[in-house]
């Protein structure tokens, strides 16, 4: 008898009962992301690539059909979706090839929407008290492809945050990116895998899970720093960014070795449970915390981990930068939620105060460093860590509210970094290099639509009432001070007056300033060609803008939106 | 319940502003008649209110309630007693005389105007909001427009007047909002609601003294309080004359109006404790901001620095926690806003024709207009407190209560009053007297629109002077009831501390 006869008969494939519901939106901006690459490959080499790719994806269908005899229906419609794709793929390419760019777009947004669509459903199925825990296959805290992904509260709400960022960014990055002349194929792809990245990462309940999420969203953002490629701002900031993005990766993953050689589990949950029962070494516990927060610190941009955010900021084309800022913080203070507040609270001595040493050093090293700054994206990227470290006072008060101010937070914080970076962006257009605080003299007086949103926006920052700043910042200084964290809140207080000062400059700049004589701009002599918005830019715009003030005057809904994707944590 | 009509008050200016900056392309001439329709149209709900205001109660009238964020338990509360109904009065009378003032604003008329009507409704509001959030919302609201008037329509150094006036008030915001918050947490964390807040608070001594502090912070900025003022003589300065009209007007007594709302009841043993303080910084800031006000060349400046000596009253009238003083202290604020207001008005509208404020470039400026004259005259009088003008209605009784309580106060105070003669006459000497040379020569006497402006004000200097009694009766209860009520609380204080 040889060996080989001694083995158990292979049983027949058994397809796991894969939880196509709870991840359905990554699926989604997976999905499309696929898509809007294989018609820009088609696009390029029209019908004849376009042929050979749906025949392909044809085959694969067929192929999926024919040996997966145990399929249900559910695989079925999934294989019919994708034979579907291809033949819809080469239909667009077919009919629109001249304008790859806007099918890429419109296609893009559609799947940006479909997932926000889709996490709606989620929500709505989760809300409802009967079903949440009862139908883990739907959403759920546990068992949702062997504990990877927990479907809760947090991931539906970032989810939301990220998927609004991208939509947003779209049309605010449209014409910015075809003047450019940047806007080429792969721009829509990678801000959905980027966007799937960072869904994936908000949903991680395995350490294993975030590290893969970082890195899904991480190379998708390094490519998409570096897209201007003749620009050499443009790829310092990628090479920066990746050279940074590695090392930290590589402490997160020291972080996570750690972890499960001290609770033999990389379960976030389990590994939380294991050390409050074990009583592990302080030391291996320390060096355990400490690898996680820096590994997720250079993610979230905290003080000192800070280095690379002004310059990727500045060097990333500009609606990359608005994306990044909003999305990519949403969903690593997702992590942050996940991790530290929810399964490793037992363990707060260990983290909160390192946590709340990186967040005083934050506000006040952001504010400070953005005082000095001439160039707006640097001057926004200091104001961007400034931000991190207030939304660290939510996480920091290890609370239901402090968990929903944060969420709470990080959403409006979108806003107002799409709709800042959105008018940079226009004014780059004009201006054909970086914009200064000096190409904004009189901006106020020739062009006030766009300088009065522009100041709608940084007020929103610094926080005054009547802006959704406003309530941002009181949610987060409520929670802080609900747990006796009153030194935190005045630091912060602190940061925002100095934050307000560089704000208000550059109000006084659009609006106090003398415009320049000529229509140069200072030191260049290129004669500004005027300010055109299009319709792209300003729809944009105009939705930022009146998110910001709806939820500044009425935050009651967004508010209970939060508390209670706060109260879905497991 | 329908919105009343204090919503209306805040609604109307706010509607206005909205309106005139929406609406595209609108030129100066039908701008500023939108922003005089709606601030008129505020004045007559404002007059509505005093009428149907019954006099003698000390409670608040006119009440709203509505939820606003009832997740974060912030409501929507607004109500008016004594001291507050003055205030919005004085808020809505100051306003179209503004307008009008401003009539021939031709530069980027459409946000000038907007930016007066918002103040207003921030304003009214501010002085109406009975909860905590609300409240400042309104303080911080009100901060963008100013913001707005100073460093745009303002003088040549208007961009650092204008920075140094936001983030002054902004310091002192924050940190009034981090009392707040530590407040609601201390009264259960169900609501900001002012009512709801007073009567369950119970805070321990050091509480109490840190809570009180960042209170201050805030309007002590706002009146100001020596040494935190320096923003104020700058923001005067280069303000546009309706932009310091209003901030010494209005946005001055939101400080002294905030010491007694919310100082004082909020935290009695606190206020008890560090009363000597913060007179000591009162009497420092009356006799210092005479004396500087001496020596200005600059006739605005000069009223500026008189403004700091003048709020000193008002905060020494308020932490003299005598009933008498206090009220005193409210309506110094209202003639303080009216004679300061129009010493404003009249220096601006000299300065549009002769294009210099200093001192010494005037000359015998009573022979060359003496209607402008006359009328500068008569409001400096009601500035230096002579009696049978207003302001001696308003300081006598902060001299008179306070020598009851902190005599050493009053009697340096005092001082002030003859400072104010001084430099004030001295400064209309030199200016209106003497023989009529440079800019004076030529110098065109008020306009009907000018006088349509600074009469009314005039008019009711002379009326406030000769009959100041329905002030009192409106603003006396309230007072006393805000006076009262930290003498119980230290009274109870003290005799816990007796019994041990």
């Amino acid at each position: 008898m040889s060996v080989l006869a001694q083995l158990p008969i292979p049983l027949p494939l058994q397809a796991m009962d894969f939880p196509w519901a709870a991840i359905s939106p990554e699926l989604v901006l997976f999905g499309v992301g696929l898509l809007v690459l294989l018609l820009d490959t088609a696009g390029e080499q029209r019908l004849a690539t376009s042929f050979s790719a749906m025949g392909v994806l044809l085959v694969g269908a067929g192929a999926a059909v024919y040996f997966g005899e145990t399929f249900g229906t559910r695989e079925y419609v999934l294989c019919a979706l994708v034979g579907l794709a291809g033949v819809l793929q080469f239909a667009l390419t077919a009919l629109w090839h001249d304008r790859p760019r806007t099918l890429g777009a419109i296609l893009t947004a559609l799947g940006f929407a479909g997932a926000l669509g889709v996490t709606g459903w989620q929500w709505l199925v989760s809300s409802d008290p009967g079903l949440l825990f009862d139908n883990a296959a739907i959403v759920g805290t546990d068992s949702v492809l062997g504990d990877m992904f927990a479907v809760d509260g947090v991931a539906l709400f970032t989810r939301f945050t990220v998927c609004i960022s991208g939509l947003l960014t779209i049309p605010l990055g449209f014409s910015y990116a075809e003047e450019r002349r940047i806007h080429r194929g792969e721009y829509y792809p990678l801000l959905l895998f980027a966007a799937t990245g960072m869904t994936l990462l908000a949903a991680s309940a395995d350490l294993l899970m975030v590290f893969i999420s970082i890195e899904v969203l991480s190379l998708s953002l390094y490519i998409l720093c570096g897209f201007a490629r003749r620009d050499l701002n443009s790829q310092e900031s990628a090479l920066k960014y990746f050279l940074l993005g590695a090392f930290s990766s590589a402490l997160l993953l020291y972080g996570v070795a750690l972890v499960y050689g001290v609770t033999g589990s990389t379960n976030i949950a389990e590994a939380g449970r294991a050390f409050a029962a074990l009583d592990a070494d302080r030391g291996l516990v320390i060096t355990a915390m400490a690898l996680l927060i820096v590994g997720l610190a250079f993610k979230t941009s905290l003080v000192p981990f800070h280095m690379w955010t002004p310059d990727v900021y500045q060097g990333a084309p500009t609606p990359v930068t608005g994306f990044m800022a909003g999305a990519t913080k949403a969903a690593a203070f997702a992590a942050f939620l996940r991790i530290f507040v929810g399964a490793f609270a037992p363990l707060q001595w260990s983290w909160s105060p390192a946590i709340a040493t990186l967040a005083v050093l934050t506000m006040l090293v952001g504010a400070v460093l953005a005082v000095v700054q001439t160039d707006l994206k640097r001057m926004l990227g200091y104001s961007a860590i400034a931000h991190a470290g207030y939304i660290l006072l939510g996480l920091l008060s290890v609370t239901r509210a402090g968990i929903s101010a944060t969420l709470f937070y990080l959403l409006i914080y979108t806003f107002m970094s799409l709709g800042t970076f959105g008018v940079l962006a226009l004014l780059e257009r004009r201006t054909q290099k970086a914009v200064t605080l000096d190409d904004l003299r009189g901006l106020g007086r020739r062009y006030p639509f766009p300088a009065g949103l522009f100041a709608l926006f940084l007020l929103s920052l610094a926080g005054i009432p009547g802006t959704a700043g406003f309530i941002a910042k009181f949610a987060v200084f409520r929670a802080a001070i609900e747990a006796d964290q009153v030194g935190l809140v005045v630091v912060a207080v602190v940061s925002s007056v100095i934050a307000a000062f560089f704000y208000i400059r550059v109000i006084v700049a659009m609006f106090m300033d003398e415009e320049p004589v000529n229509e140069e701009a200072p030191g260049t002599g290129v004669v500004l060609a005027p300010l055109e918005s299009t319709t792209g830019t300003s729809f944009g715009l105009a939705v930022a803008a009146a998110a910001v003030v709806a939820f500044g005057v009425l935050p009651g809904a967004l508010v209970d939106l939060a508390r209670q994707a706060a109260s879905l944590v497991g | 319940m329908a919105f009343g009509l204090l919503s209306a008050l805040i609604a109307v200016p706010a509607v206005t502003a909205v309106a005139i900056a929406v609406v595209p392309r609108g030129d100066h001439r039908s701008v500023r008649l939108v922003a005089l329709a709606g601030s008129t149209l505020t004045l007559a709900l404002a007059v509505a209110m005093l009428v149907r205001f019954s006099v003698g109660e000390a409670g608040f009238q006119f009440e709203e309630v509505r939820s606003w964020v009832p997740q974060y338990g912030i409501t929507y509360r607004l109500g008016v007693d004594g001291v507050s109904l003055l205030l919005v009065a004085l808020t809505a009378l100051i306003m179209p005389l503004s307008v009008l003032a401003a009539w021939h604003q031709q530069d980027r008329a459409t946000g000038f105007f907007a930016a007066l009507l918002g103040l207003e409704a921030a304003l009214i509001g501010l002085f109406c909001a009975l909860d905590l959030v609300l409240f400042y919302v309104f303080f911080e609201i009100s901060l963008v427009p100013m913001y707005a008037l100073i460093g745009i329509w303002g003088g040549a150094d208007r961009r650092y007047a204008a920075v140094k006036f936001f983030l002054y008030t902004l310091v002192g915001g924050l940190f009034m909002l981090i009392g707040i918050l530590y407040v609601y947490f201390d009264t259960g964390a169900t609501s900001f609601d002012y009512t709801v807040v007073l009567e369950r608070l119970s805070l321990t001594d050091t509480e109490q003294f840190w809570l009180f502090l960042t209170f201050f912070a805030a309007f002590a900025i706002k009146v100001p309080l020596f040494p935190l003022h320096t923003w104020l003589p700058d923001a005067h300065t280069e303000a546009p004359t309706v932009g310091s009209v209003i901030l010494a007007a209005v946005m001055l007594k939101i400080g002294g109006y905030g010491f007694l709302r919310y100082s004082l009841p909020m935290f009695p043993d606190a206020t008890v404790r560090l009363a000597p303080v913060v007179l000591a910084l009162a009497i420092v800031g009356i006799l210092y901001g005479a004396l500087v006000a001496t020596m200005q060349r600059d006739i605005k400046k000069l009223v500026a620095y008189s403004s700091v000596a003048h709020l000193g009253f008002v905060v020494l009238g308020a932490f003299a926690l005598d009933p008498t003083a206090a009220a005193g202290s409210v309506v110094q604020m209202v003639n303080h806003g009216i004679t300061t207001g129009t010493l404003f008005l009249l220096i601006g509208f000299m300065y549009e024709r002769t294009h210099s404020r200093a001192i010494a470039e005037h000359s015998g400026l009573l022979k060359a207009a003496p209607v402008f004259g006359g009328l500068f005259l008569l409001t400096t009088m009601a500035s230096i407190a002579l009696p049978g003008l207003n302001g001696f209605v308003g300081e006598f009784p902060i001299l008179l209560g306070a020598y009851q309580t902190v005599p050493w106060a009053a009697v340096l105070a005092a001082f002030g009053v003859i400072l104010a003669a001084l430099y004030l006459l001295w400064a209309y000497q030199r200016m209106f007297h003497g023989p009529v040379e440079g800019h004076a020569v030529g110098m065109a006497d008020l306009n009907p629109r000018e006088l349509a402006v600074v009469v009314p004000l005039v008019v009711l200097m002379l009326a406030i002077g000769l009959y100041p009694d329905p002030l009192y009766d409106r603003v006396n209860p309230s007072v006393e009831a805000i006076v009262a009520e930290v003498q119980a609380a230290t009274d109870i204080a003290s005799t816990g501390q007796d019994a041990r």
